[in-house]
Order: C-alpha cells, then sequence, then structure tokens
C-alpha cells in the first residue's frame, strides 16, 4: 500500500548509511588485525591503508547517519517514529539537538560519533601503535552500529533502528481512528499523516540548557576512555606493555578531565532542574558514571609512578581496561532495565534481546583483554626492589589503591539487581543508602585528600626527611591554623547520623583544606610557578575543593521549609519531618529568617507550564527578593506535577526552592484581604456565609527554650465556625511569641473559603482576629525550600581539576613530541 | 614480601569488609502480608493504590501528612501513613514501591517511588520507574489517536 505525505527518503539514506557503517567497521577492524599481526613491514602498510579507508568510510557514514536523523527531527517528519516520540513543533530549536538523547538510539549514534572523531585524531597521531589500536577501536565502532541497526537475524532482533517508520513502530496499532474502517485488523488509512500532526514532545525535564551540553560531554568522556583501553590492549596483544605507556598518557588525562566534568554537569542539572534536592543522591545511574572515572584516575597515577620510575605497570594496564570495562558496564546497568525498583533513573529496559545484546558487548570487550593480562601477566616488566616508605611512589599508589577499591565498593553496592538478577534474590537497598555510601566514602575523602595533600612533597624513589618537613612545614602549619578557624567559626554541625560522622566530617574538611594549601603551595615551593609543570598541583588543589565543597554544602544544606525545629512543630505530633510549606496566595508566611507570600502565577503561552511568583522578604528588613520556580501541570495526561526549582544565588550560598503541590489550578485570583477584629472570648464575628465563636484564648506552658526562647509564649485560639449551611467546623489559630519575635499561624477552612489568623493578644486577654474571605476558591501552593551553602566552592573546584589536568596533557604531549626516544626512568 | 603487599592485603580486606556488612543491611522487597509478618523492619513494599478507600492528604491542614490505603496482588491491604507532600502521578501509578515499616497496624512510609503506566501494553514494558526527579525516557502520554483529535 502506499501512504500519502511520508517522506521515505532521508529514512532510506540513513539505514543505507547505518549499514554501510557497519561494513565498513567491520572492515576496519579486520584489516587493522591483519596489519597488527603482519610480520611483513609490507603487508603491514598495506593493510593499514585498506584499514584507514574503512575506518574513515564508517566514520562518515556515522556522521552521515546523524546529519539525516537531525534533518529528520529540524522538519518535523512525525512519519518516522523517533521524531514523533521524541520532538513536537513547539520545541525550541536549541533543544532539538536533546531528541538526540533521551532516546537509546540517540545516545548510541552519539557515542559511535565521538569514537569516530577520536579514531580520525588517532590515525593521525598514534604511529607505530595504530594498527592495534585502531582495531580495538574499530571493533568497538562495530559493535555500536549493531545497536541501532534494528534488524532481524535468526529471528532475533539486532538493535533499535532509528530511522523505523512510525506506522511500523506498533504505536499505531491500537488507534483505531486511523486504521481504513475504524477496524484494527485493516491496514492503515493511506492518508494517516494527516492526523498525525504533533509528536509527543521532548520529556519536559529535559528542557533545559544543561541538558544540551551535559550529555555530548559526558559521552565524549565515556567514549574517550577507550583510547586508554586501547592503548592498554594493544600493549598486552603486542608486547609492547611499557611503550604504551607515554602516549595513552595524554589521552587518559583528557579522558579524565572530560568525564570528570560530564558527570558534575549533570550534578549541576539536578541541581538546577530536578526536586530530589541536591547535586549528588548515591542513585545507581550516578555511580555507574563515576565509578570508570575513579578508576581512570587510580590510571592516571600509576601510569605516573610507571614513568617515573618502571613501578606499577601491571596495575596500570588494569586500571585503563577496567575504566572502560567500566563505561560498559554502567552502559548495562542504565540501559538494560536490570536496574528496575531500585533507581530513580532508570532508562527503558528493551527487551531480552536487547539485555543478551549489550551482555554480548561487555564480554566481547572484557574477557579477550583479561585473557592477555593473565597470560602476559608474568611478562609484563615490574621491578622487584621495595618502594621505599620515604618515595612518592609508595604513597601515590597507596591513594590509587584506596581510590580504586572505593570505586570497586561503591560498584559492588550498585549492584544488588545483578546480583538478584544471578541469584533470583529480592534483596533492595537498605534503609537511608546514602547514608550507607557516605559513612564509608567518607573515609577514603580522608585518606585520598591527606595523600593529595602531601605525597607532591616527597621526591620519586626517596626523600630525606629534612627536605621533607622543611618544605611542608610552612602549608602544614597554615593549614592547620586555617582548618581550626573554619571549623571553629563555620558551624559545622551534622549530628544526625551521630557524633563519629560529625567527627568524621571535620577530619575529612580539614584534610581537604590541607590539600588545597599544600598543593597550591607546591606550585611555588615545589615547581617555582612554572605553569606547564603545574598541571598536578593545580588539578589537586581543584580535587580540594571538590570536597571541601561536598562537606560543607552537605553538611551545612538547611531545609528551610523544615519545621521540625521551627514554631509549627511545638504544636503538632510526632517527629517526622515537615519539609513541605503551604503557602495560600496573599498570605504571608513565617519560614526561618523569612517571610513568605505566594503571589500568583502565570503560565507559557505554549506549553502547560505555569510560573509561581514566591516572594521572600528576610525579618531583618535587609533583603527582598521573589523567586519563581515552574511545573509542568498535569503534562500530557500524566497527572500531577514536574517541577523545575528556582534559585537566588550568592556568593556563600543559594536559596532553593520548589513546588510539591498546587491547588486546583482552574482556581481565579484571589485579591481579599484581611479583616480585623477585636474581641474576646465568648465575642462572634460574621462573616458572609455565617458566623464564628471565639472558645478560647489558651496560653500553653513549658514551651521548648531552644525554640522559644527565655520569654517566649504560645497562644492557641479555637474558634467554631457556623456556617450557613449548618455545616460546623473548629479551627485553632496560634499566635507565637518566640525569641522576641511575633509569628502568627493561621488556620483555613476550604470549604468555606476562610483564612482565619490571629494577629495580635492584648494583656487583657482580647484579641484581633484577622478574617479573610477569598472571593473564589482558596489557591495555594506548597514548596520546599533549601539553603545550600558553599556550592560554588564545588563548581569551581570541577572547573579547576579539569583546567589542571589539561595543563597536565598538553605538558605530556609536549614530552611526548619531544623525545620519540625510549623510555626515561 | 613487600610492604606493598600488605597494604595491599588489607585495604583488599576492609574493602571485603564494607561490602560484606553493606550486603548485611540490605532490606527485601515484600508483599503486605510478608510486610505485616515484620513489624518494625525497614521493608520494600510492592503495592498499588485501593482507590475505593479515601485518600486524605489537605495541604491547607499538614502538608506533610498523606494516608491511604494500599493493595497488593494477594488482595490484602493496609492503611499507609507519609509524612511528606503527596507524589507525582500517585492515582494514575499502577504501581508503587513503598519504603518503610510496619507498626501499630499501620505502614509507616518513608519514601514512595510510583510507577507509571501507559496506554500502550508493549510501552508500558519498556518504562521503568518513574519519579518526580529522574530522566525518565518514554512517557508514552499521549497517543497517535489524541494527537489527530487536535
Amino acid at each position: 500500500m502506499d501512504y500519502t505525505g511520508e517522506h521515505l527518503l532521508p529514512g532510506q539514506l540513513g539505514h543505507f548509511f547505518i549499514v554501510l557503517a557497519l561494513v565498513a567497521s567491520l572492515f576496519a577492524t579486520f584489516a587493522y588485525f591483519k596489519s597488527a599481526q603482519a610480520k611483513l613491514p609490507d603487508v603491514e602498510t598495506s593493510w593499514k591503508r585498506l584499514a584507514r579507508w574503512g575506518f574513515i568510510i564508517q566514520s562518515l557514514s556515522v556522521f552521515a547517519v546523524f546529519g539525516i536523523l537531525f534533518y529528520i527531527i529540524n522538519n518535523h517528519l512525525f512519519e518516522y517514529h523517533y521524531a514523533w516520540k521524541h520532538s513536537s513543533r513547539s520545541l525550541e530549536f536549541k533543544y532539538l539537538l536533546s531528541c538526540f538523547w533521551e532516546g537509546q538510539e540517540g545516545s548510541f549514534l552519539l557515542w559511535s560519533i565521538w569514537h569516530s572523531v577520536l579514531g580520525l585524531i588517532l590515525i593521525k597521531t598514534s604511529k607505530q601503535h595504530e594498527a592495534p589500536v585502531m582495531a580495538v577501536i574499530s571493533l568497538a565502532q562495530f559493535a555500536l552500529a549493531t545497536m541501532i541497526l534494528g534488524t532481524y537475524f535468526f529471528g532475533a532482533k539486532i538493535g533499535t533502528n532509528p530511522f523505523i517508520l512510525l506506522r511500523d513502530s506498533g504505536v499505531l496499532d491500537n488507534a483505531p481512528a486511523l486504521h481504513i474502517n475504524f477496524d484494527l485488523s485493516q491496514p492503515l488509512k493511506p492518508d494517516y499523516m494527516t492526523s498525525i500532526t504533533d509528536g509527543n514532545d521532548l520529556n519536559p525535564l529535559l528542557q533545559n540548557y544543561w541538558m544540551v551540553i551535559h550529555p555530548p560531554v559526558l559521552f565524549l568522556g565515556f567514549a574517550s576512555t577507550i583510547v586508554p583501553f586501547a592503548y592498554a590492549v594493544a600493549g598486552l596483544w603486542k608486547r609492547q606493555f611499557g611503550q604504551i605507556n607515554n602516549p595513552a598518557l595524554p589521552w587518559a588525562l583528557f579522558s579524565g578531565a572530560v568525564l570528570g566534568v560530564g558527570i558534575m554537569m549533570g550534578g549541576m542539572w539536578a541541581y538546577e532542574s530536578l526536586t530530589f534536592g541536591g547535586y549528588w543522591a548515591w542513585d545507581p545511574v550516578e555511580n555507574a558514571s563515576l565509578v570508570p572515572w575513579m578508576v581512570l584516575i587510580s590510571g592516571i597515577h600509576t601510569a605516573l609512578i610507571y614513568k617515573h620510575t618502571g613501578q606499577s605497570l601491571r596495575s596500570t594496564h588494569l586500571f585503563y581496561i577496567l575504566s572502560f570495562g567500566f563505561v560498559l558496564y554502567s552502559t548495562f546497568l542504565t540501559r538494560t532495565g536490570i536496574l528496575g525498583e531500585a533507581s530513580v533513573h532508570a532508562f527503558t529496559g528493551e527487551g531480552s534481546n536487547f539485555f543478551i545484546h549489550i551482555l554480548l558487548f561487555l564480554a566481547i570487550f572484557i574477557i579477550p583483554p583479561f585473557v592477555l593480562y593473565f597470560s602476559r601477566y608474568r611478562d609484563i616488566p615490574a621491578i622487584q626492589k621495595e618502594e621505599e616508605v620515604s618515595s612518592r611512589e609508595f604513597w601515590m599508589f597507596i591513594g590509587a589503591l584506596v581510590f580504586f577499591l572505593s570505586a570497586i565498593v561503591i560498584i559492588g553496592q550498585t549492584s544488588i539487581p545483578v546480583y538478584n538478577k544471578i541469584f533470583g534474590l529480592s534483596t533492595a537497598p537498605p534503609e537511608d543508602a546514602e547514608f550507607k555510601y557516605n559513612s564509608i566514602q567518607i573515609y577514603v575523602a580522608i585518606i585520598v585528600g591527606l595523600l593529595t595533600a602531601f605525597s607532591q612533597y616527597l621526591k620519586y624513589r626517596e626523600t630525606t626527611k629534612a627536605f621533607f618537613w622543611k618544605k611542608i612545614a610552612l602549608p602544614a602549619i597554615a593549614s592547620v591554623i586555617l582548618s581550626g578557624i573554619i571549623l571553629s567559626i563555620g558551624d559545622i554541625n551534622y549530628i544526625r547520623k551521630g557524633p563519629v560522622f560529625q567527627y568524621s566530617i571535620w577530619v575529612a574538611a580539614a584534610c581537604s583544606i590541607f590539600a588545597i594549601i599544600a598543593n597550591a603551595g607546591y606550585i611555588w615551593i615545589g615547581l617555582k610557578g612554572r605553569l606547564r609543570f603545574t598541571g598536578g598541583s593545580v588539578a589537586h588543589v581543584g580535587f580540594g575543593m571538590v570536597l571541601l565543597g561536598i562537606l560543607l554544602s552537605s553538611a551545612k544544606k538547611e531545609i528551610l521549609t523544615n519545621n521540625k525545629n521551627g514554631i509549627p512543630v511545638a504544636v503538632a505530633p510526632g517527629d517526622n519531618p515537615m519539609e513541605n510549606l503551604t503557602l495560600v496566595q496573599g498570605v504571608e508566611m513565617d519560614m526561618g529568617k523569612y517571610l513568605l507570600t505566594y503571589q500568583g502565577d502565570s503560565a507559557h503561552p505554549k506549553k502547560q507550564q505555569s510560573f509561581y511568583k514566591i516572594h521572600f522578604k528576610r525579618k531583618d528588613g535587609k533583603e527582598e527578593f521573589t523567586l519563581v520556580p515552574n511545573s509542568f501541570v498535569n503534562y500530557k495526561g500524566q497527572e500531577g506535577l514536574m517541577s523545575n526549582p528556582a534559585a537566588r544565588h550568592y556568593l556563600t550560598h543559594d536559596v532553593f526552592t520548589y513546588i510539591t503541590s498546587i491547588s486546583n489550578p482552574d482556581a481565579k485570583n484571589d485579591t481579599a484581604s484581611f479583616k480585623i477584629h477585636k474581641i474576646k472570648t465568648g465575642d462572634t464575628v460574621f462573616y458572609s456565609s455565617g458566623y464564628m465563636v471565639l472558645q478560647d484564648v489558651q496560653s500553653k506552658d513549658s514551651l521548648p527554650e531552644d525554640i522559644f526562647g527565655k520569654e517566649g509564649s504560645l497562644h492557641e485560639m479555637p474558634v467554631k465556625i457556623f456556617s450557613k449551611t449548618g455545616s460546623i467546623f473548629t479551627v485553632t489559630s496560634r499566635l507565637a511569641n518566640a525569641k522576641n519575635e511575633l509569628i502568627a499561624l493561621p488556620d483555613t477552612v476550604a470549604s468555606e473559603n476562610l483564612i482565619i489568623q490571629v494577629q495580635k493578644v492584648n494583656p487583657d486577654n482580647s484579641i484581633e482576629l484577622g478574617v479573610k474571605e477569598s472571593g473564589s476558591i482558596l489557591k495555594y501552593i506548597t514548596i520546599k525550600a533549601y539553603k545550600f551553602p558553599f556550592i560554588l566552592i564545588l563548581w569551581f573546584g570541577v572547573a579547576i581539576t579539569a583546567f589542571g589536568m589539561f595543563i597536565s596533557m598538553f605538558h605530556r604531549m609536549r614530552q611526548n613530541r619531544r623525545k620519540e626516544q625510549p623510555e626515561q626512568f | 614480601m613487600k610492604r606493598i603487599h600488605i597494604v595491599l592485603l588489607v585495604v583488599v580486606a576492609v574493602a571485603i569488609g564494607v561490602l560484606i556488612s553493606f550486603v548485611n543491611a540490605t532490606s527485601t522487597y515484600d508483599t503486605i502480608e510478608t510486610a505485616m509478618s515484620k513489624p518494625g523492619k525497614y521493608v520494600h513494599l510492592m503495592a498499588k493504590l485501593d482507590k475505593s478507600q479515601p485518600v486524605d492528604y489537605d495541604p491547607l491542614k499538614d502538608a506533610n501528612y498523606l494516608s491511604f490505603t494500599a493493595t497488593d496482588s494477594t488482595g490484602k491491604s493496609v492503611r499507609v501513613v507519609y509524612h511528606d507532600r503527596k507524589p507525582d502521578n500517585f492515582e494514575i501509578s499502577d504501581k508503587l514501591v513503598l519504603k518503610g515499616k510496619y507498626v501499630d497496624g499501620k505502614f509507616e512510609c518513608k519514601e514512595i517511588q510510583t510507577k507509571c503506566p501507559s496506554k500502550y501494553k508493549e510501552e508500558a514494558a519498556k518504562t521503568g520507574g518513574t519519579h518526580p526527579g529522574n530522566v525518565p525516557v518514554g512517557n508514552s502520554g499521549t497517543t497517535a489517536a489524541d494527537t489527530s483529535k487536535k
């Protein structure tokens, strides 16, 4: 049957280029393999020339596939399932790229593009290692191409094709309106496309600028871990163990910098647009990206040890291999749906074929390197002489080891769903899983922070005591003083998890301060400020800042809407956290240091998105500002809200809020104000649809002094309301005097649209009762608000770490260029 | 034996110890019946909302109190109390993961994860967990049929 209104050419071209990429990458793999195995230089060169053409053709094909898919999305060709599912006409141009990474196919495509770019650079630069290194990368390209192939092979579906048509995707099979005679057993109407006028749109949470840049950077980080991996495999394969160290090092540094930045960009996105209240939640998806980075960082350090002393070559090979191995393992964890209930992220699972497919991918890239590694382990050169305790390499190795094992512990904890699958268990994450991670990693932070601080002051091989102490004395003393000051005035109290954890936080904070100062000092003390040698120190300063930023922002994070230590809970039962605060439109509410007013909202002209104006006023009168968090309301038939937070940034902290629930969105604006009545117990006040009687004015005793202060008071005023409809309500309005501050706690009767608030209690026990009748249904929102302190230290730390790693990378590249000669120990 | 090997052994032993203690601290996925049989123990209860029973949430009274009845595939049901706001997609979710303890005749819930259904079976199988703060992939809220009405 012919359908009208379809554009089939782009899809056919796309299919063609996918198949071409697949064939060309397989050919490149084969040719590079032959070249690597060749005994004669002539044979080696001729195979290599063929292989290069194969790889170049596959790269061009991958770019073409990307371009065609972009064309389809950009032109809203909704006859293609991918465009229909991930985009819409109202989607802004800047988010068109985000459509790529919303879907599985687009993510693999992005990964493949980065591999192509890296491969083309390696063809130019990898010289004698080209054949084995590129054989590995070509094989990875073949594996990625199968992921987007989407054909059937002996009944099993291989990959998912991004160019599948909407009508072939199964989505339309249950839509009778689109079938001939409204009969599902009949084919689609020839003009069915006239009914498909818009796509499904991009998930609103991804419509955020961080989502435009975070995935490409993260994927470049993931993709680039293959280069050190490929060098390590090449070293094992060609028995050129040590010779791969120098060329692999700049790549490892590049990968470490980009992957680190990519991960933290994800954190910034989570912080700025998600509502789990932070940048990191130890979610399996986050862990899975962190672990390859940690392993790679360990690898960089052992590689440096080898470069300077000849030690640790075996571990370098192992870490490089495992780093890419964990990238694949994390792909397996996050993309097969195996995480199931364990993750709030939970990307799609594509069914059992995909599960096996990605497991095969993992096996092909992990098993052969390990077979090579263990069979040739004895041949990898190692120095039998023991490292001196006073040597830099001894402590560097311990640091790398601790960092690596910390990664293994994290991935071990994250893999619970995998154990469940293998052993048929039903183990679930423990209670308070985040603390389970924190309580372990805090010690890693202490050890690594400390090692980072002093290792640079040691020399390779051996250091004399006098030299070490002389150099490190000044930074150490400065750190002790500064840590003392920060800990004593910083008010870092995190007693919730017991004193041991709190002291650990203090020690870790002191160690990270030591790391910052010692490394900053080393730039002058050890390196005399010569910029190109400072990479390591700069990166370590940044890393110390990352640690300090994490510790301070987490330990000093405050839930501003947490009423637990405030007035309302003095009257509310239980010890549960009260993290949500209700704001009725136009009514000022008390929140710690602030008075909050929900002023109103406005809607996005095109989308089901509302913006809520919340006015913050400091009680000391020093500052007023308005935050406008927004929410997608009942988006695409999903009930409820998808909220985006709003934050006010200060140098030392952020005030951060988001909407947790709203009243019926149809409610009208409310402009009524409070009417004040001066009354005594037993007096009656009339309102438009009834009257109310003040029952009593009670004064509460035994108030907690830490909240109310010495002179504090709390009055409770029960009011009985008799409505015209015959209903009777009793509400209790309260007025607190805490630490010389008057705080009114209003009460409401939703069905009567009434808000009652005591403004003042006079000495003669008469009160001023404010009664507000809103003209329409009461409009309210509930919010959560946080204060994140010192988050800037973390963001700057990440940037400085990456900057330092780039300095190192260029330094090592220059060294490699200068001496195309044997190892220098 | 080299010093570094001793360090290696110690650190590896610590790592193994940490992992074992983590595994021992894990909880379990339970039905209402098994959760009731171990009161006070932290479990992951797999259930869904019983829509025939009232859902009690009024932010004007208390924005941090939600109470509802959950029922599971065995037909048992339990009253759940949750001290936070009502989660997104609460009413339409076809599965709830309730993390908490069964205490004094009710389930004291610390955390709720909602799982969303979608209009097509095939899609439903694909769509993993969704939660307010996640990166869900296939929200197949709108269908082609919906689109065609526009």
